[in-house]
């Protein structure tokens, strides 16, 4: 991250019009990957690295990076939320404790099949964004920020006082499930399940980002009156957001269910959100490689940092503060040209 | 025939009638002109035409139907488009993004259908893209499509609201000021524009405007409205030749002048 | 005890929890109404409040012991120190901001209370710390409600900062320069107002009294914990808004409001006290999209 250039946030900001931005190495680094040809063969030796690291990392290994690839997930569904349609969402972690909660509650309490449940967990994530969005989105945006804060509180402080979700001890025992007559248990099994969960949910991200609805986000994001005059649906489109980004959060609870085989209230703090945000923030809004950077530097970092132990969310905040007075596009920011 | 009718329409802020018992018809295929000296209440309402503004009391009726309680993406769904006064571009977009905005509410492709690429979705797109950069050529800048909006001279800017607009293939289009900030050359351009809108794409026009020659040159009918009610009605010479309008309108404007 | 008392007690309990939601309310309004901001940090400065008149009390109870005069001593020292951490949280983090997109500067908010609570959960260990005072629990007794001093005294000081708020807002020259900026800043730069000043100004304020709210709440329950801003800055905002953001009197009335309604709230059938927060919070989501000016906000005409 490049701190050195405390003027970088003027070519954010629009009206500086056209301002010869000073360009740092980081962002000729990434002009590079703009070439197809260095892309797809960058992405494709990625892709094997990741594929053959079973092979070769411990089971240390497997694990930070299939929590990585769990946050991935999170981040690039929060992003679709924060990024491509500018609502900040303060209690994301509700969606990812719906998430986890159905597929605890319907494989403990009624012994279904893990890949049954999920579809109940897209729909009940659904449902929850629904409930949350469609009455505040045509809100001001930061009325919608406290609202989902409100709404991140209320989920965690009911899975806290229900007897369904097992009270502030949690579920416990979750089933593990099964993959073609395959029990997965063991860390290689959830390393190879999240990373293709990952893949999916790119794939998702980036044809969403280019189809009629990722230009009405940005139209939304950009001039909300604007786009409106254009006949764009404003309070529809940000709902579509939401959902979206709420099932996000839904399916990667499941799977974090079932790999941790135990889930509790404590999982869903309002940290967990703020954490998630960070790294959207920190790998840039909008760009999905960045997201992938952002989760990783987020796991990765408090391994590597393990003597700041508790310190760990003071340094986050004062990473955050750094980043949106420094450079508010992020390590890897949206191309503007 | 009238494509759009108000009838008594009335706006309030608080204490202040910004549109009082305003009514008025715009004749479908014409080119009409809404003026008034400053504040007399000519964008409030259009801002009421176009639903940003609810109106507090009267009617409005577009194409047969009552727009009173439409939402602004309703509306321009419903044909009528409008541009901004100030201009309102998408500035860190594309040109061409820009005007497909215009074309996003004749599309009908969701989520599935975007993260499938199914069949219809290919085909909707190349339509999008398609009809917009028509509609820049019609505007004349299509070489520019692939510049980022905020980086194009004022003119050009103009250009691509209007463009914008045409891209909802609007029946009504509202200009609001079209002419503000445009060198004499490029007014000229503008009055073309307009009677070509019209002739070939049979777009009804509906203008403010503070350039009297603008307005004067290219409108049919002229609606004069001051204090947020209407004060005279006609053609140019009808509505220069009005008492009242010489001296709500022009005396002031020559006071303005001699300042 | 009979239904009497029960009302009393919770009327009582209502009224003072809504005495620290006000204060901290106020900040949130005064400094939204003035640049638009929601300053999310807001409830960590009541936090900060707290901790700083901690310190300056076991500074000065040597001297002026921890009964009221101590308290009072601690109380004005952390109003002051508080207030400049917030012109000083609002000159390095806020100001560098103002010309952002909306989301960039709440997120940044975002990032201050971060660093707020969690250098207080570094520097206490995530212990809660025994806010110790020799008060005592002297009172009057009302039927079979017992009410102390303390909380008297506690409702009678906030009222008279409310009032002094008010004084100054309407009366002086710098409460006239911040109703001015709220309105229109270009106009008030153009007729001289140093508007970065009353901006910081505001924020002073704004903090003191957050942190004024914070010491009473650490002398009226006796412990203080790095992460008790978080849902009082929640329910600080729910209280905003009751009274319709920006508004002054909007905000003193909306906290008591609010602390009335939740006291009432835990005495419904199927709500318990463990269920005060998800009724706080549905309550302001149904406002929200009821009556999203709240009792005393203005309905906002938008400029094309």
């Amino acid at each position: 991250m490049s701190v050195d250039n405390p003027r970088a946030r003027e070519k954010e900001f629009p009206d500086v019009d056209g301002a010869v931005s000073k360009q740092t190495w980081v962002d000729r680094a990434y002009e590079l990957f703009d070439n197809k040809k260095i892309r797809n063969s960058s992405l494709l030796g990625l892709a094997a690295v990741v594929l053959l690291i079973p092979t070769f990392g411990g089971n240390y290994v497997m694990e930070i990076f299939t929590n990585a690839f769990f946050y991935m997930v999170l981040c690039l569904g929060l992003n679709i939320v924060v990024g491509y349609a500018g609502l900040l969402d303060l209690g994301y972690a509700a969606f990812f404790a719906v998430g986890a909660y159905t597929t605890g509650i319907l494989t403990a309490h009624f012994g279904m099949n893990f890949w049954l449940t999920i579809p109940f967990s897209v729909l009940f994530s659904a449902m929850a964004g629904i409930i949350i969005g469609g009455p505040t989105l045509r809100l001001r945006s930061d009325y919608l920020a406290i609202v989902t804060l409100g709404f991140g509180e209320i989920t965690r402080i009911t899975a806290r006082n229900l007897e369904i979700t097992g009270g502030a001890s949690g579920l416990i025992g979750i089933d593990r499930p099964e993959l073609f007559g395959l029990r997965l248990y063991q860390i290689q099994h959830f390393y190879y399940v999240f990373f293709v969960l990952v893949i999916i949910a790119i794939f998702v991200a980036v044809r969403l980002h280019h189809s009629r609805l990722g230009r009405a986000w940005q139209y939304i994001r950009e001039d909300e009156d604007a786009a409106e005059a254009m006949g764009i649906d404003r309070v529809k489109f940000k709902l579509y957001a939401y959902i979206i980004g709420a099932v996000f959060g839904g399916v990667a609870g499941s799977f974090f269910a079932v790999k941790m085989t135990a889930i509790s209230p404590q999982t869903f703090l309002f940290t967990q959100s703020a954490m998630i945000l960070l790294a959207v923030v920190l790998g840039g809004m909008g760009k999905i490689p960045g997201m992938i950077v952002g989760a990783f530097v987020l796991v990765i970092f408090p391994e590597v940092f393990r003597a700041i132990g508790d310190l760990r969310m003071l340094f986050f905040g004062v990473v955050l503060l750094v980043i949106m007075l420094f450079r508010p596009q992020g390590i890897w920011p949206e191309r503007r040209s | 025939m009238a494509i759009l009718e108000v009838k008594n329409l009335t706006l309030r802020f608080g204490g202040l009638t910004a549109v009082n018992d305003l009514s008025f018809g715009v004749d479908e295929g014409s080119i009409t002109s809404l003026i008034g000296p400053n504040g007399a209440g000519k964008t409030s309402a259009f801002n009421c035409l176009t639903g940003f503004y609810k109106a507090n009391e009267g009617d409005i009726v577009f194409d047969g139907k009552s727009l009173m309680k439409e939402k602004p993406h309703k509306i321009t769904q419903l044909g009528m488009a409008r541009t901004f006064q100030n201009l309102r571009l998408f500035k860190n977009m594309s040109v061409l993004e820009n005007v497909m905005a215009g074309m996003h509410c004749r599309g009908s492709v969701g989520v599935v259908g975007s993260i499938l690429h199914t069949p219809k979705q290919r085909a909707e797109e190349k339509k999008i893209k398609e009809y917009s950069e028509y509609c820049l050529d019609f505007v004349g800048i299509l070489d520019k499509k692939e510049r980022l909006a905020r980086n194009l001279p004022y003119g050009d800017q103009r250009r691509v609201e209007w463009a914008r607009a045409l891209a909802t293939k609007p029946k009504l289009i509202l200009l609001d000021e079209p002419g503000a900030g445009l060198n004499y050359d490029e007014k000229d351009d503008l009055i073309k524009l307009i009677q070509r809108i019209r002739e070939k794409l049979g777009i009804t026009i509906f203008l403010i405007e503070h350039d009297m020659g603008l307005i004067m040159k290219v409108s049919e009918k002229i609606i004069v409205i001051d204090y947020g009610q209407k004060i005279a009605e006609g053609n140019a010479e009808e509505v220069q030749n009005n008492p009242r309008v010489i001296e709500a309108y022009l005396g002031k404007e020559e006071e303005d002048e001699a300042v | 005890m009979s239904t009497f008392d029960i009302i009393l007690q919770q009327l009582i309990n209502g009224l003072l929890i809504g005495s620290f939601y006000s204060l901290v309310a106020l900040g949130y309004s005064m400094v939204y109404g003035i640049i638009m901001l929601l300053n999310f940090a807001h409830g960590d400065i009541y936090m900060a409040g707290a901790f700083v008149a901690f310190v300056m009390l076991a500074v000065v109870s040597p001297v002026l012991g921890a009964g009221w005069l101590g308290i009072v001593a601690a109380m004005i020292a952390s109003m002051f120190l508080v207030g400049l951490l917030g012109v000083f949280i609002q000159r390095v983090a806020y100001r560098p901001m103002l010309g952002a997109p909306r989301l960039s500067i709440l997120i940044t908010a975002i990032g201050v209370s971060l660093v707020l609570y969690n250098s207080v959960m570094a520097i206490t260990d995530g212990e809660f710390q025994a806010f110790t005072t020799d008060l005592g629990f002297a009172g009057v007794d009302v039927g079979s409600v017992h009410i102390t001093y303390t909380q008297i005294i506690l409702v009678v000081a906030t009222a008279i900062l409310m009032i002094s708020l008010n004084w100054f807002i309407s009366k002086t020259m710098y409460g006239k320069a911040m109703r001015a900026i709220a309105l229109d800043k270009d106009a008030c730069r153009l007729m001289g107002i140093n508007v970065n000043k009353i901006i910081a100004l505001t924020f002073f304020v704004g903090s003191s009294l957050a942190a004024a709210a914070g010491t009473m709440a650490g002398v009226y329950y006796g412990s203080i914990h790095f992460f008790m801003g978080f849902v009082i800055g929640l329910k600080a905002f729910t209280a905003a808004v009751i009274g319709g953001i920006g508004s002054i009197p909007g905000a003193m009335i909306g906290g008591l409001v609010l602390g009335l309604l939740e006291a009432a709230g835990t005495q419904l059938p199927f709500i318990g006290s463990e269920w005060k927060d998800v009724f706080a919070f549905g309550l302001l989501i149904l406002l929200l999209v009821f009556r999203p000016t709240g009792i005393l906000g203005k309905t906002e005409i938008e400029r094309m």
